[in-house]
């Protein structure tokens, strides 16, 4: 079976507080460490998980970006993914999850995949709105909330958190599966998984590649348009303590003084 | 000419989900409020959104959109909006209509905002308000002509009455395809937690990696306990599995509004910060005084939240004794 799973390069969540450009009203990445995203790696584990189990498979990991995203795709080699694809053209810059979705749509249609790994949403934008959009573009089902995933002949099963429990729900591929995030044990790379990631297929696409219109993707395709960037309100600073001992008393005093208790 | 805002009322065991019902008093104050309700349930429903709102209701009482996901609803808007271009289509950002959601919105070449705290109409048209990162907030709008969605975020606006009001009801002359059920729904489970809701909780006591290991998870779950609340986790230790999604606060998790929210061991991300920031009195307890959820505590208390915890929930007993 052919897989794909599309992976994403975020702002490190653990050192970097995103902002904004006013001018470009983009994201600002110079000075940002950037790491394949963190939900992709329990992502990229369900994927090598059942294209080790149905065995004559195939692995791709499939992403859109600037060059710098070959790190996070050697990465998901390094894992076992089998080979990769980044689509890469200056007018991607500014696209949105519809216009991320077209691209990626296009490559998987070209490719012939049957079934396609997201995780749920990004560490960065948290909106979702790729897998669904995939989904549509390419007429097929789309799974979401994946916890767990069976193929059984033509057809994928899966167990999908639902916010007071879990559903079990199928659909006939190809599909777009979902997974929520820490579903599955990430792998780590071994080094004798990133020397070897280093000989594996690595190939770049181009929009005139794809055969896409420019003007349906970047900004220029983006389904928002973001009028001002102000800055957030903060909270009035509260009361700074330093556990002495005695911060247990003083937070009780506190939840009494407003009622709490 | 008011604008027309287009709400999907989401069915809940046969009842209106409380999101979708904020999102129709939301509508209602923007301009004219017309709510669609799918499902089985949906005629027995549809009366009662009047009194949150509606100024009409579209039904089409069918058991396949309880029974297959996402695309007879996506199917249903399609064909409804074609041939009524309301101004927006209002959802609110459950699990199911953000699905919904990324599949109309290419379907339709319509408009999509996601992650809106606050919406309004003026001269130049729809602003939406979303807050982005921990440092900014940008007003947006739809760049295209014809109706857009927006996915509002969960508490965004209050619950809204309007007694006097009879919503007009019209029954849709539509059939569900054979194409769009094939997302088929073979079992649901619910799982019963104990105590109050997370969502609905007054006292939210959560943990996060602070806490250091899963075991000491018990301590928040002790302390939620004596205080009547509900135990909360970030995503980082939904992540590393120590416990169950159900328990996720955040952009992604459950958004939490409690009088009292204690954060324990949380660094303060800005997914978490989302879904818990309209707390009323935030204490957060970390190890390390530059954690950014200091920024939104009313109390910050820098010390290690295993060794408080118990101590807090003993003299938590001894107070209310």
């Amino acid at each position: 079976m052919k897989i794909f799973i599309c992976i994403k390069q975020v702002p490190d969540p653990n050192t970097t507080i995103s902002t904004l450009d006013p001018t470009t009203k983009r994201l600002v990445r110079s000075g940002v460490s950037l790491v394949l995203d963190p939900g992709d790696e329990s992502t990229i584990a369900a994927a090598i998980k059942l294209r080790d189990t149905l065995g004559n498979s195939e692995l791709v990991a499939l992403s859109m970006g600037p060059a710098s995203v070959q790190e996070a795709m050697r990465r998901s080699l390094a894992m076992g993914a089998d080979r990769a694809i980044l689509v890469t053209d200056p007018a991607l810059a500014g696209s949105d999850a519809i216009g991320t979705a077209r691209v990626l749509a296009a490559v998987l249609k070209q490719e012939g995949a049957e079934l396609i790994f997201c995780s749920t949403e990004s560490t960065d934008g948290y909106t979702g709105m790729v897998p669904g959009a995939i989904a549509e573009f390419l007429g097929i089902a789309q799974l979401t909330f994946a916890r767990e995933i069976k193929v059984e002949g033509q057809k994928a099963v899966i167990k999908r958190v639902i916010p007071k429990g879990y559903q079990t729900v199928e659909s006939t591929l190809p599909a777009v599966v979902t997974i929520a995030s820490g579903s599955f044990d990430a792998i780590y790379p071994t080094m004798k998984g990133i020397m070897g990631a280093k000989k594996k297929p690595f190939s770049q696409l181009s929009l005139a590649d794809l055969g896409i219109d420019p003007a349906l993707v970047g900004e220029a395709g983006a389904r928002e348009r973001v009028l001002t960037i102000g800055a957030a309100e903060a909270r009035a600073a509260g009361q700074m303590i330093r556990d002495d001992g005695t911060a247990a008393q003083q937070i009780a005093d506190f939840l009494q003084r407003y009622q709490l208790l | 000419m008011a604008n027309t805002i287009w709400v999907l009322v989401e069915l809940e065991e046969g009842k209106p989900a409380r999101s979708s019902l904020e999102v129709l008093g939301k509508a209602a104050k923007l301009g004219r409020a017309e709510a669609i309700v799918l499902g089985a349930a949906a005629a027995e429903v549809a009366p009662t959104l009047g009194q949150y709102g509606a100024e009409k209701v579209y039904v089409h009482a069918d058991a396949a959109y309880d029974q297959y996901l996402t695309l007879p609803v996506v199917e249903t808007l399609s064909h409804l909006i074609q041939h009524h271009q309301p101004s927006l289509l209002l959802l609110a950002s459950t699990y199911a209509l953000r699905d919904v959601a990324a599949r109309l919105s290419v379907r339709d070449s319509m408009g999509l905002i996601t992650d809106a705290t606050d919406l309004a109409f003026d001269a130049e048209g729809l602003k939406v308000i979303v807050p982005w990162g921990g440092e900014n907030i940008v007003t947006v709008t739809h760049p295209s002509q014809g109706p857009g969605i927006v996915l509002a975020r969960p508490k965004a606006f209050p619950l809204e009455r309007y007694e006097e009001r009879t919503a007009k009801i019209e029954r849709l002359d539509v059939a569900v395809s054979a194409g769009a059920q094939t997302i088929r729904i073979l079992e649901t489970v619910e799982v019963q937690s104990e105590g109050p809701a997370l969502e609905d909780a007054n006292v939210v006591i959560s943990g996060g990696r602070g806490l250091g290991k899963a075991e000491n998870f018990s301590l928040v779950k002790e302390l939620a306990s004596v205080l009547g609340g509900a135990p909360g986790a970030t995503r980082a230790i939904v992540d590393a599995g120590w416990l169950p999604y159900s328990y996720q606060v955040g952009q992604t998790g459950k958004t939490v509004k409690p009088t009292l929210y204690i954060a324990c061991g949380i660094s303060g991300a800005i997914q978490h910060l989302a879904g818990m920031k309209g707390s009323k009195y935030i204490v957060a307890i970390n190890k390390d005084e530059h954690a950014p959820i200091f920024s939104s505590a009313d109390l910050g208390v820098v010390g290690d939240a295993v060794a408080i915890l118990p101590e807090l929930t003993k003299e938590i007993k001894r107070r209310k004794a």
